[in-house]
């Protein structure tokens, strides 16, 4: 067996925009060795003079999809990867992985539910894998996305998730909005906190697993809250990005 | 999306599921699932539930529940230094688990 975390060649086999700041990248990685839902992979770029950088792009594909994986990367100003990615990279080009990577933020269908995920922005990415799996492997585990954007137009992933809402598996998504809502908005219209939390896992009740990804400060919140509520802190599973204090 | 700070001169605060990568090109397996006993307050906790600071040379992996400095993990040209001192112990079973 290759040993799956050395480097390895993948060609980007196609992109898409998710939003204005937010696109998907499909990895063609042939013989990959299926992911876990949640699993990470590490990108390395490498300049002519040798300087490399590496960044973890969390999975967004669900693993019945074979030797392809989708990561879906949101445009940091300033930053060193993202840029490139967002306006160098073409369908073609050839990156620098390994993979997959993770045991800890990772969920299964066969670990079953009741499944609570909470996401901050693009901390949907590795939720969304465990949601596409889960639609895929048939499971029908009761299961609510609690969803965090600024704007409506940032809602990544929205008319999928609407179409898996509405295909009566028992999966829900609950938004809320932080920054401006558009007119007849009826989701939540307010940052994370303990009353929304209380409201929107009570139909799962306290021995949900729990998936919550996003900035570290709605991590915090939303960790303390469920393990308040009650949730077993061992079920109540974490991935924290971004500088402290945003 | 694991890692949002794309600026390496910002101190970045992230947690152990950031460093799943090089641990695993070290150990040769998962560690972010393995639970490890924090030196100073005794808490236990998964690896990739650990806070991680970045910038520099290296890492500094600090525990949740009391923030003193569990692991640390430095980089040079020709090897890796990884500074457990603040570990009272990580915890390996024998099958491969998933700690879930």
């Amino acid at each position: 067996m290759a040993n799956p975390i050395a480097w390895r060649i993948a060609t980007v086999a196609g992109i898409r925009d998710e939003t204005p700041n937010v696109r998907s990248f499909t990895l063609e990685l042939p013989g990959w060795p299926s992911h876990r839902p949640g699993q990470h992979i590490d990108l390395r770029l490498t300049a002519e003079d040798g300087y490399s950088v590496e960044r973890s792009y969390s999975i967004a594909s669900e693993p019945e999809r074979q030797d392809e994986v989708d990561i879906t990367v949101e445009r940091i100003v300033d930053g060193e990867v993202s840029p490139f990615l967002d306006d160098v990279v073409v369908a073609g080009d050839r990156l620098e992985v390994r993979g997959p990577i993770g045991g800890y933020f990772v969920w299964e269908a066969a670990l079953g539910g009741p499944l609570m995920l909470v996401a901050g922005g693009s901390g949907v990415v590795p939720l969304m894998a465990m949601i596409r799996h889960r639609h895929r492997a048939g499971s029908q585990v009761p299961t609510r996305l609690l969803f965090s954007s600024r704007y409506a137009d940032e809602i990544i992933y929205r008319d999928e998730l609407d179409r898996l809402a509405a295909a009566g598996d028992g999966f829900e998504v609950i938004h809320t909005l932080t920054r401006s809502r558009p007119p007849g908005w009826t989701g939540y219209d307010r940052r994370i906190d303990d009353r929304m939390l209380a409201e929107v896992i009570e139909p799962l009740g306290v021995t949900a697993r729990t998936y919550i990804c996003g900035p570290t400060a709605l991590v915090e919140v939303a960790a303390n809250a469920l393990v308040r509520l009650g949730l077993p802190p061992d079920r109540v599973r974490t991935e924290r990005f971004g500088p402290t204090g945003t | 999306m694991i890692d949002h700070s794309d600026d390496p001169s910002v101190e970045r605060e992230l947690d152990g599921n950031a460093l799943g990568g090089l641990f695993e090109s070290l150990f040769g397996g998962d560690m972010t699932a393995v639970p490890g006993r924090c030196a100073h307050c005794h808490t236990v906790n998964m690896v990739g539930a650990m806070r991680v600071y970045m910038g520099g040379p290296g890492a500094i992996l600090r525990c949740p529940a009391c923030d003193e400095v569990v692991l640390r993990v430095v980089k040079t040209a020709e090897a890796t230094y990884v500074d457990a001192r603040g570990a009272a112990y990580l915890r390996f079973v024998q099958r491969e688990s998933d700690g879930v």
